[in-house]
């Protein structure tokens, strides 16, 4: 084990594979030269040169449509798109092309396709630049959305997603760049479509991924300190395949379940998460789901507005001391910051 | 300003009547004070405050009967207006979702909300309530299902009045788990360890089913004041025509016609004739007892599955050939994939038969609410003096239980005379108006 960042449990894991596997090569706008908006890709230019680090056109759609031809032929490209946000421009390739190829060709070829990128708001990038929006991706099927909140996720996440021959968009976020974290030192990929329970508990499960799993542990560490509650964490890890067996078998131990996520409410991965809990778990609700997320609003730019904005702590906070009183609990600090 | 509303207390409940009214105008009343005893047509029953407040005004006098909603009260909760259909207050989350145009105005706020905002408490009024008279969770109904809880003595402290896991921790440890219950309810012996040396004591399970029987059975006897009343009657006649009666059914392929077929049929014109026994106590509280017009008579069988009590309904209107058929799917049925709740219930009288064991006679306890019950015995020879002659003849006895608090001796020693001449006479049974 090492304690590490996100942004170095990328990093290491990126060149590890390029070490592992001549065939695994990079390419994205920035990421040579000036080693990467977010210096993912520090130092990697210098190791593999230009022919494994591609640095690229501001051309999502050209770059990655390149990327896909390349997997199809066999290597393995991950490809860098600075922010989320940027991959709009490349949405036919990806949702048209990176996860139809092999249903509609019979299987004949492969996407074994990366797409790296950072999302999230809280950086005052703008209503254009601080958006979630890999739900675009989740609700394509050929695509494989994974979404890390640990350093050592991060790794185990970045191993199978290369290793995959299906396209994988691979979401990071930029509030968890410079979270630390124990890190394996072996070679253990995750297994794509698996939920990790990230705390073990039994008055309600808490359901997040990405910034929000992080959120959501940080809560129930919280709660168990200052309220004495017991909070099942689940951390998604995978929006598709989604591990909808490990939520439902949660919510039938905990009766209550309050989803996070950084998207807006309306038609989010909350509401599939609710879903998921109603067609499986319907008979052991004693509360209904509850849904934390983003206000409905473009992202403001203004500090104070962006902050109100994104779900914290205490929205958090309060969702879970609502479903608890609703199922009976008696809590006294309804509302109160455990920030 | 609350409107409290005749509440619907039983799935067949129509209407109710001001039994007696524990609170007056003026009284401050809690969450969980009884505000007023209402009579249904089942049982009397107190009604619980939802919402605290000040009783201001009776507008349903003791004494009187109202339909179900109808406001029988009101109830000051300290706010002004009284419309129980005004929308809650608006939540973050409709505030955000409401908008078409996301333009800000004030500071955004995060999401935070259940998709539809909790309903306030008073919109629980029994007139919104679901079918079965309260909302519970999920959760609460399967447990409800599991458990055989009756969630209509439960009072819901969840938003709105909604039942909650939590409301339940009484109900279930009373009734705990009936995990591992074996589908028969017949002990098996071989499960669980020793735990009395001494008498080699093991403990079985036992199953829901009979957990249901144990409490019925258990209050009947305790709080039924029992009388007996046995009689004989002469069954050479019955036997006779039975064996006539099956010869043509063999002939024709029907099934046959058993003893206990022709008791449900005889019991029901006996019924007929004497109503007061077709009948159901409604407890010390009510003003009234209950005739029932219809007869539905209950045959006790000891199934496969344990003692249950198949209604067949209308048994006096019925030909002698329905009944025989009927009884006997029933049965099968009670044998096999197990009754429902709708053929088990609705009895107004009940007859258990242990003749085909060799019983002479003995006593059943009663089946609530019914009035009475019937136990039959077996079809003996015995010696019996006809005129100056001992002559062996077939002769049942049976034994009616009745409930003494709507019955009386003379009543339960008509109805038998009437049954026994039945018996003696049987094309009275086959005869009657069907």
């Amino acid at each position: 084990m090492t304690m590490k960042t996100y942004r170095q449990a990328l990093h290491d894991t990126l060149r590890a594979e390029m070490l592992r596997d001549e065939n695994v090569f990079l390419m994205g706008e920035e990421i040579g030269v000036f080693e990467g908006s977010y210096k993912i890709t520090a130092g990697l230019l210098a190791e593999f040169g230009e022919k494994r680090v591609k640095d690229t056109p501001i051309a999502e759609e050209g770059f990655t449509g390149a990327a896909i031809g390349a997997a199809m032929l066999g290597l393995r490209p991950v490809v860098e798109i600075m922010t989320i946000n940027f991959s709009l421009l490349a949405l036919d390739q990806i949702v048209n092309h990176a996860a139809k190829i092999y249903g509609m060709f019979g299987g004949q070829a492969k996407v074994p396709l990366v797409i790296r990128t950072p999302g999230g708001g809280g950086q005052q990038l703008g209503a254009t630049h601080s958006q979630n929006i890999e739900l675009y991706y989740a609700f394509v099927p050929g695509m494989k959305v994974v979404a890390p909140s640990t350093p050592a996720d991060a790794k185990a996440l970045l191993l199978a997603a290369i290793r995959d021959d299906d396209p994988v968009l691979f979401l990071e976020n930029l509030a968890l760049y410079n979270t630390k974290g124990e890190v394996p030192d072996e070679d253990r990929p995750a297994e794509i479509g698996r939920a990790k329970i990230a705390r073990e508990g039994h008055d309600l499960t808490l359901i997040g991924y990405s910034r929000m799993a992080y959120i959501a542990k940080n809560v129930a560490e919280t709660l168990a300190e200052s309220e004495g509650l017991d909070i099942e964490v689940i951390d998604l890890m995978s929006l598709r395949p989604l591990d909808r067996e490990t939520i439902i078998n949660s919510v039938k131990k905990t009766h209550a379940a309050v989803v996070l996520e950084d998207d807006w409410l309306t038609y989010g991965i909350g509401a599939e998460i609710a879903a998921t809990i109603s067609d499986g778990a319907f008979d052991y609700l004693d509360a209904p789901v509850r849904r934390v997320a983003m206000a409905e609003v473009p992202m403001p730019y203004s500090k104070v507005l962006e902050s109100a904005a994104m779900p914290t702590n205490d929205d958090v906070v309060s969702a879970i001391f609502q479903t608890l009183e609703a199922v009976g609990r008696r809590l006294k600090k309804v509302g109160q910051s455990h920030d | 300003m609350i409107e409290i509303k005749m509440p619907r207390l039983s799935d067949t409940m129509e209407e109710g009547a001001i039994a007696s009214w524990h609170k007056h105008p003026g009284d401050r009343v809690e969450v969980g004070d009884v505000l007023v005893e209402i009579e249904t047509d089942k049982a009397t029953m107190d009604y619980e405050a939802y919402e605290a407040g000040t009783l201001s005004e009776i507008l349903v006098s003791e004494g009187a009967t109202v339909a179900i909603g109808t406001p029988i009260a009101t109830l000051d909760d300290g706010k002004a207006g009284s419309d129980p259909s005004a929308p809650a207050t608006e939540s973050p989350v409709a505030a955000a979702t409401a908008s078409p145009t996301p333009l800000v105005t004030a500071p955004p706020a995060a999401t935070v909300a259940a998709p539809v905002p909790a309903p306030p408490a008073h919109a629980v009024a029994p007139a919104h309530r679901g079918p079965d008279g309260q909302f519970a969770s999920p959760l609460v109904r399967r447990l409800a299902r599991e458990h055989d809880l009756d969630l209509s003595t439960v009072t819901g402290s969840g938003p709105g009045g909604r039942i909650i896991r939590a409301d339940l921790n009484h109900l279930l440890s009373e009734n705990p788990a009936p995990v591992a219950a074996p589908p028969v309810a017949r002990a098996t012996i071989s499960t669980g360890p020793i735990v009395d040396e001494k008498r080699a004591s093991q403990e079985i399970t036992v199953s829901k089913a009979r957990r249901v029987i144990a409490r019925r059975l258990g209050e009947s006897a305790r709080t039924i004041p029992h009388f007996f009343v046995t009689t004989v009657a002469d069954a050479e006649m019955l036997m006779e025509m039975r064996n006539d009666l099956n010869e043509r059914a063999v002939a024709k392929g029907r099934p046959k016609i058993s003893v206990n077929d022709l008791l449900i049929r005889a019991s029901a014109l006996a019924l007929r004739e004497h109503p007061e026994v077709n009948s159901s106590y409604l407890g010390d509280e009510s003003s009234v007892m209950l005739v029932h017009n219809r007869v539905n008579i209950g045959v006790a069988v000891a199934s496969k599955n344990g003692l249950v009590v198949p209604v067949i309904v209308d048994a006096d209107r019925k030909s002698m050939g329905d009944i025989s058929v009927e009884a006997k799917a029933l049965a099968a049925q009670a044998n096999g994939k197990g009754l429902s709740i709708d053929q088990m219930t609705g009895g107004t009288f009940t007859i258990s038969n242990l003749g085909m064991f060799g019983v002479e006679e003995f006593t059943a306890i009663i089946n609530p609410p019914e009035g009475a019950i019937l136990a039959v015995g077996a079809t003996t020879r015995e010696a019996v003096v006809v005129g100056n002659q001992v002559l062996a003849r077939r002769r049942m006895r049976f034994t009616l239980s009745a409930d003494h608090r709507i019955i009386d001796g003379a009543l339960a020693a008509q109805f038998l005379r009437t049954l026994a001449g039945m018996i003696e006479h049987p094309w009275r049974i086959v005869a009657a108006d069907a």
